[in-house]
């Protein structure tokens, strides 16, 4: 984050509200103390983040007293952008990845620091730390810049512009062990309580948004779970489980035999999704 | 994942309290196609259950209809479609696992030649190597290429491990010959550490569990090995160095210097000088967002302050006054050439060295090494995966350790100003004077309080007040020398005498 400062005109960090954002935070009062955290925050809302959420993030980002953008694709909200109306392709593609690089535009940023690991997915494996965009935003796995020692290169062209992941080489455990150590705070959502849900199969769908489908005679049941990774809430399963404190949910994490991202619906819409959206511009 | 990272019969607390204490060792893994790496990395990811069922069944459905058993484990770490299409590793991937001794990091390159430059980048951030022989086909020209990477980068812990033992019915002569071989080869690496160990990635023999097939051999499995080698010891007790990477002025009242230390340590009082000024001065806190702290190491992320106000910037290096760092305005290097767009002789790259942006010029290529031969070979320009000792000149002073001694300050990227592209990785090995200064060479020097001092090679200096036997130089060639770099760098020579008191 220092060299990002210290190389780019005008950085942000892409605030998505979840675990990894609330670690990315507590480095960057680090990285900066006795100074404040010299950039400011951009987060994407699609407009189907959970509400509370929404609340963990006003709340906790006025507390830090930092300065926080939100952005959101107004236009594709009103033509009716849901992942049941248009799939979740397109949806991630006008809400996600289009407001990303709107956002970025308006803002003028030359750099966005996010809270990806490379233990999440396989193709982000493959990501640098420093990982460069080209005028479109877009991303060439097949053409990027070696990355050797710490030394990290973030010369860019007018126009042009950085992804630079510190949590590269974090992996979940690691995110659950600092914010345990750290005291850092977090949504509730991931910590488990009743919460109203669709059971359906071994899903837990939760039901914040009316245009979420039921089928006949299902009704919503309150289940004990909670959240492994958050997005968007149709989009986003929950997990049964009774881990109500962070020692728990690491425990549950240690025994734990499914991923992460399992949860995701985006993740799993074609193969390799993932890397399809990453090249476009995604996050 | 990593549901065997926790021991039955530890209760939880127990297991929270050992993680935080648990070290972490980076490997790179260097074969050849068909040499079994991504099978032997899915291998110990699979058989050290740190993959998940959903990411397990992904691969047994992707399985079907590939020559390479019910589960191919190379697809659980080939990320990208092109990869999965062709069946081959394109990049470097990091995977990440853990057991209940260690964590570790695998950076998984591809071993074939053209791609030596991600072989490179694997090795950069690597305190281990495995190099895998194919037990059918012995030692090839690609092992040489492998173990001379993992000792160019400094990297002193060498596995070989010797794949495939199953096909070649678990005979011990097999195995003995290849090590035999491999052995002269390490011979040229003094400092490099060699384990051997026979596995079969497909199999699973020797590489969490010991093999019950190969009952000749009684040494630790693969995974025994990386859980138990020694790591990251000597950067801890090497000078204190620390790149300053920012400025940190939130009030008039504080002025503090943000980076990280990469070498060394640190400690309160600590009398520090700071390059390339020359200027010593003592630490006066070392402030972190926890709180100020007495003592600092290797690794730690600080904000240091000094006792007196010096002027200091981005780029400038904080050292331990007790043993300095080598300057210069060149280099000789080991490079590598990592671009599509072959190397110009003459030409000025930008160099990025620890925290510093400057300029360097390619001044000249003494010989490119043969990596399959070791052969030093004249050629006039550096293709991409070449491999070469050059000198550099840098527009200005350099401060630097020979990369023995120090990865982080005596390694150097090199960037194209036209495209911004990474175009080399640079090891530094010694000291280059260009030009009209090589008369200078094996003199250091510093400006303090704006004046010249030289310091040679047996600690004789012309600082004032400096109880050493003087300096002396009278050769006309060194005197003409220094007199350009006192132009050069617009500053007297030695404390406040002028120029006529030259004579030394």
């Amino acid at each position: 984050m220092r060299e990002v400062v210290a190389e780019c005109q005008r950085p942000v960090l892409l605030y998505s509200i979840g675990k990894d954002s609330s670690v990315l935070l507590r480095l960057a009062q680090k990285a900066f103390f006795p100074g404040p955290i010299p950039f400011p925050l951009l987060h994407i809302d699609t407009g189907y983040k959970f509400k509370e959420m929404i609340e963990f993030r006003d709340r906790y980002t006025s507390e830090l007293g930092l300065n926080l953008i939100v952005h959101t694709n107004r236009a594709a909200l009103n033509e009716g952008a849901n992942p049941f109306n248009w799939g979740t392709q397109r949806c991630c593609g006008a809400l996600k990845t289009t407001a990303l690089l709107d956002g970025l535009r308006n803002g003028g940023f030359d750099a966005a620091i996010g809270g990806a690991r490379r233990d999440e997915e396989r193709s982000r494996a493959k990501e640098r730390v420093f990982s460069f965009r080209d005028q479109r935003g877009q991303w060439d796995p097949r053409n990027q810049r070696p990355e050797l020692w710490n030394i990290f290169n973030a010369r860019i062209h007018p126009g042009e512009s950085l992804r630079v992941f510190p949590l590269s080489n974090w992996t979940e455990l690691d995110v659950w062990q600092y914010i345990h150590s750290e005291n850092i705070p977090i949504v509730p959502l991931y910590f488990a309580k009743p919460r109203l849900m669709l059971e359906r199969g071994d899903s837990l769908l939760p039901i914040e948004q009316p245009f979420v489908p039921r089928l006949p005679g299902e009704e919503p049941k309150l289940v004990m779970c909670r959240m492994r990774s958050l997005g968007c809430s149709p989009c986003t399963g929950a997990i049964r489980s009774d881990a109500d404190t962070i020692p728990k949910i690491i425990e549950e994490l240690v025994t734990m035999r499914r991923s992460e991202r399992q949860n995701r619906v985006i993740d799993h819409d074609q193969d390799g999704s993932m890397e399809i959206k990453k090249q476009e511009g995604y996050f | 994942m990593a549901s065997t990272i926790m021991e039955t019969s530890e209760s939880f607390s127990e297991f929270l309290e050992k993680e935080k204490g648990k070290d972490l060792l980076r490997f790179t893994t260097a074969g050849s196609v068909d040499d079994g790496k991504s099978t032997l990395i899915g291998r110990l990811l699979y058989d050290s259950r740190s993959v998940y069922d959903d990411q397990l069944e992904s691969v047994t459905k992707a399985s079907a209809g590939r020559n390479a058993g019910a589960i191919d484990f190379s697809l659980l770490t080939d990320g990208l479609r092109a990869e999965r299409e062709q069946g081959i590793t394109i990049d470097v991937a990091y995977r990440y696992f853990a057991t209940p001794k260690r964590k570790f990091i695998i950076a998984d390159t591809p071993g074939h030649e053209q791609y030596t430059r991600n072989m490179v980048t694997g090795a950069s951030t690597a305190e281990l190597a495995i190099v895998l022989v194919d037990a059918r086909k012995g030692v090839l020209p690609q092992s040489r290429r492998h173990s001379y990477i993992a000792g160019l980068l400094g990297i002193e812990r060498v596995v070989v491990a010797i794949n495939k033992m199953d096909l070649v019915g678990y005979q011990q002569s097999v195995f003995d010959a290849i090590e035999k071989e491999f052995r002269t080869i390490l011979a040229r690496f003094p400092h490099v550490q060699p384990y051997f160990v026979p596995v079969s990635a497909l199999e699973g023999d020797n590489i969490v569990a010991r093999s019950t097939k190969m009952p000749w051999f009684t040494g630790p499995s693969l995974l025994e090995h990386l859980e138990t080698v020694p790591v990251g010891l000597r950067v801890r007790d090497a000078a204190f160095r620390f790149p300053v990477q920012r400025v940190v002025r939130p009030t008039l009242d504080f002025r503090g210097y943000a980076g990280t230390i990469v070498a060394g340590r640190v400690r309160v009082g600590d009398a520090v000088t700071i390059l390339p000024s020359g200027r010593e001065t003592t630490i006066a806190s070392i402030v972190t967002f926890d709180g100020n702290v007495k003592e600092a190491e290797t690794g730690q992320a600080v904000t240091l302050t000094l006792a007196q106000e010096i002027d200091l910037s981005r780029g400038d290096l904080i050292a331990a006054s007790d043993k300095l760092p080598l300057k210069s305005h060149g280099v000789k290097a080991t490079l590598v050439w990592l671009n599509e767009k072959p190397a110009d002789l003459g030409k000025r790259y930008r160099i990025k060295h620890a925290s510093r942006l400057d300029w360097a010029t390619l001044r000249q290529i003494d010989f490119r090494l043969n990596v399959n031969t070791l052969d030093q070979e004249s050629v006039s320009t550096l293709e991409m995966n070449s491999i070469a000792q050059v000198n550099l000149e840098t527009a200005r002073i350099l401060c630097f350790d020979r990369y023995t001694e120090n990865r982080v300050t005596g390694s150097f990227i090199l960037i194209d100003p036209a495209t911004n592209a990474t175009v080399a990785a640079g090891m530094i090995t010694d000291a280059f004077e260009t030009g009209i200064l090589a008369p200078l060479a094996g003199i250091s020097w510093h400006v303090i309080d704006g004046a010249l001092v030289l310091t040679s090679e047996q600690g004789f200096s012309t600082k004032p007040g400096s109880t050493d036997e003087p300096l002396s130089m009278e050769d006309p060639e060194a005197l003409e020398a220094l007199r350009h770099m006192l132009r050069r760098l617009g500053v007297a020579p030695f404390g406040n005498a002028g120029e006529s008191d030259f004579e030394i």
